[in-house]
């Protein structure tokens, strides 16, 4: 289709209409900026903007509502990871056991290297045991590539307790309710 | 030749130059606060030495307003790496800052910027023929930004080069012809009598208006600013002719590029709007005290930073020409605009009985 444009105006040829306009509109919009305070400048430092709730932030490792470990030191997290960012020490057979009931053994060292880490959310998905979760973090800096590395104190401080989900705890109590047979519905 | 004249021209040269590139780095700022505010943005609000933090309220103030930005800008191009790129032919390209900066600087010398200080007067350099002396210089200027296209040997330089070299000639040539009436109705070409006769009879731009127009959006084009900054589109060439250039050679074009600007509004306030003349407060003959004298250069520098800040206003306000639209704007609308002025001024002077 052919659209025919009109031809200008001797106004329009002459430009100066839209000179006062833009005039008109440049300086509602500095007034506006420099004494109604109406910026769209969000100054971060000062301000921070709300992180949405499935934002995907640094993983940290979390605990459970007793405070301990959950993670099991399976290192499928280990294996999933796209950059190799994680690193886990199992324990060893004759290693530390585990915090709490249910679990085996927990790491004895588990780090991220927030250097390659990038935010996939891999980690997450493939826990088995809900132990590591990307968090709401987003700035994180440091003063040398060692200081990004963050080892399991670190990663379980900064997790905090992880509400909600305690997957064993279900089956634990399952378990003691299948020794007063039978089973109550 | 006495000693007196040049103890005082090498003071004179030292302040003007002095002043022009402090007003050069806060133009800069003046730029990028002018837009943030345009653009509902805050623009610099961060740099600052520590001691002025710890100055209560007025320190904040300061910080608020970016005035310690231009020091951290120019500190930043001083100790950035001035790389040179290989592949470039090395002498042109490091003569093209040089002459892109000098006659920036040159224009200034023949501007009265006030009437006197004591027995001095407040210009570098009365010449008789200041204004061609000016349209000389500034038509070096366009030298700097060609060789800096060429000596790049890189195509988006090259492009800028080439774009900046047929818009300043073609500019040139309204400008010229622009302020032809003026010199009509004066009948001088030295500023200072231009600017004399101007607080006798009134300011230029209400007796020759469409010279005034031409000249401002000529000298828009000679300074490569916005709506015609086609040697440095950014979003076409990359950065323009000065795209190979870094650190304190990249500098030099920016400071090119500011002192043009402060120069073509000088020399709009000289020829158009009275100088350091105003019309009240018996401000308009030469002055007989210092204080005077002072208030004198005051009220040139207002007027011209009223012209810079219409400069940076507009940069922010339309789109950029389209090459042809460019051409077609300054040889088929501007150079027949301004010789049926000249006509016109030339026959309106012919029939009025002579003035003076």
């Amino acid at each position: 289709m052919i659209v025919n444009r009109k031809p200008l105006t001797l106004a329009e040829r002459l430009y100066l209409p839209a000179i006062v306009g833009g005039f008109k509109v440049t300086f509602r919009h500095a007034l506006r900026s420099l004494f109604g305070g109406k910026t769209v400048t969000m100054e971060y430092p000062e301000q921070k903007w709300a992180v949405p709730p499935d934002y995907r932030g640094a993983p940290y490792l979390v605990r459970d509502q007793d405070g301990n470990t959950k993670c099991v030191s399976c290192q499928l997290c280990e294996f999933v990871c796209p950059p190799k960012a994680i690193r886990i020490k199992p324990p060893g057979p004759a290693g530390q056991l585990a915090d709490r009931p249910n679990a085996e053994k927990m790491p004895e060292e588990f780090e991220i290297d927030f250097l390659r880490c990038i935010y996939c959310g891999l980690c997450q998905e493939v826990c088995p045991e809900e132990a590591i979760f990307l968090l709401k973090d987003y700035s994180l800096t440091g003063q040398s590539r060692g200081e990004m590395i963050y080892n399991k104190e670190k990663l379980l401080a900064l997790g905090g307790v992880h509400g909600g989900i305690q997957k064993w705890k279900s089956k634990l109590e399952e378990a003691k309710e299948q020794e007063n047979f039978p089973v109550k519905v | 030749m006495n000693w007196n004249f040049i103890i005082f021209s090498v003071v004179k040269i030292a302040i003007v130059v002095g002043v022009v590139q402090g007003m050069v780095a806060y133009a800069v700022l003046a730029e990028r606060k002018i837009s943030a505010w345009i653009q509902d943005r805050v623009g610099p609000n961060r740099a600052a030495p520590p001691f002025v933090q710890a100055i209560p309220g007025l320190g904040r103030v300061l910080i608020r307003l970016g005035l310690f930005q231009p020091l951290a800008d120019g500190l930043k191009f001083m100790l950035k790496e001035d790389f040179t790129p290989a592949g470039v032919r090395k002498v042109y390209f490091w003569l093209a800052p040089a002459i892109a900066v000098i006659p920036s600087m040159l224009v200034i010398a023949v501007i009265p910027f006030g009437s006197q200080l004591g027995h001095q007067q407040m210009v570098i350099s009365d010449l008789n023929v200041g204004i061609l002396y000016t349209f000389g210089i500034v038509s070096l200027g366009v030298y700097g930004i060609v060789l800096a296209g060429y000596a790049a040997n890189s195509k988006y330089p090259f492009l800028g080069g080439i774009r900046s070299s047929a818009q300043m000639i073609s500019y040139e040539i309204s400008m010229g012809m622009a302020v032809i009436p003026v010199f009509l109705i004066v009948g001088n070409l030295n500023l200072s009598r231009i600017i004399g006769w101007q607080a006798q009879h009134g300011w230029l731009a209400l007796y020759s208006p469409l010279s005034f127009i031409i000249f401002l959006i000529a000298s828009f084009a000679e300074t490569n600013r916005l709506p015609f900054d086609l040697p440095e589109a950014e979003t076409e060439l990359v950065g323009g002719y000065h795209t190979e250039y870094s650190a304190m050679k990249f500098a030099l074009f920016f400071l090119a590029e500011y002192s043009n600007m402060i120069a073509s509004a000088a020399m709009m306030v000289t020829l158009f709007f009275g100088g350091w003349t105003l019309p009240f407060w018996g401000l308009d003959h030469p002055a007989a005290t210092l204080a005077a004298g002072i208030a004198h250069i005051l009220v040139f520098v207002v007027k011209m930073l009223l012209f810079v800040v219409l400069f940076i206003w507009v940069r922010w306000m339309f789109p950029r020409f389209r090459y042809d639209q460019l051409m077609d704007l300054g040889w088929r609308r501007f150079v027949p605009l301004a010789l049926l002025n000249i006509l016109i001024t030339a026959i309106v002077l012919w029939l009025l009985p002579v003035r003076n």
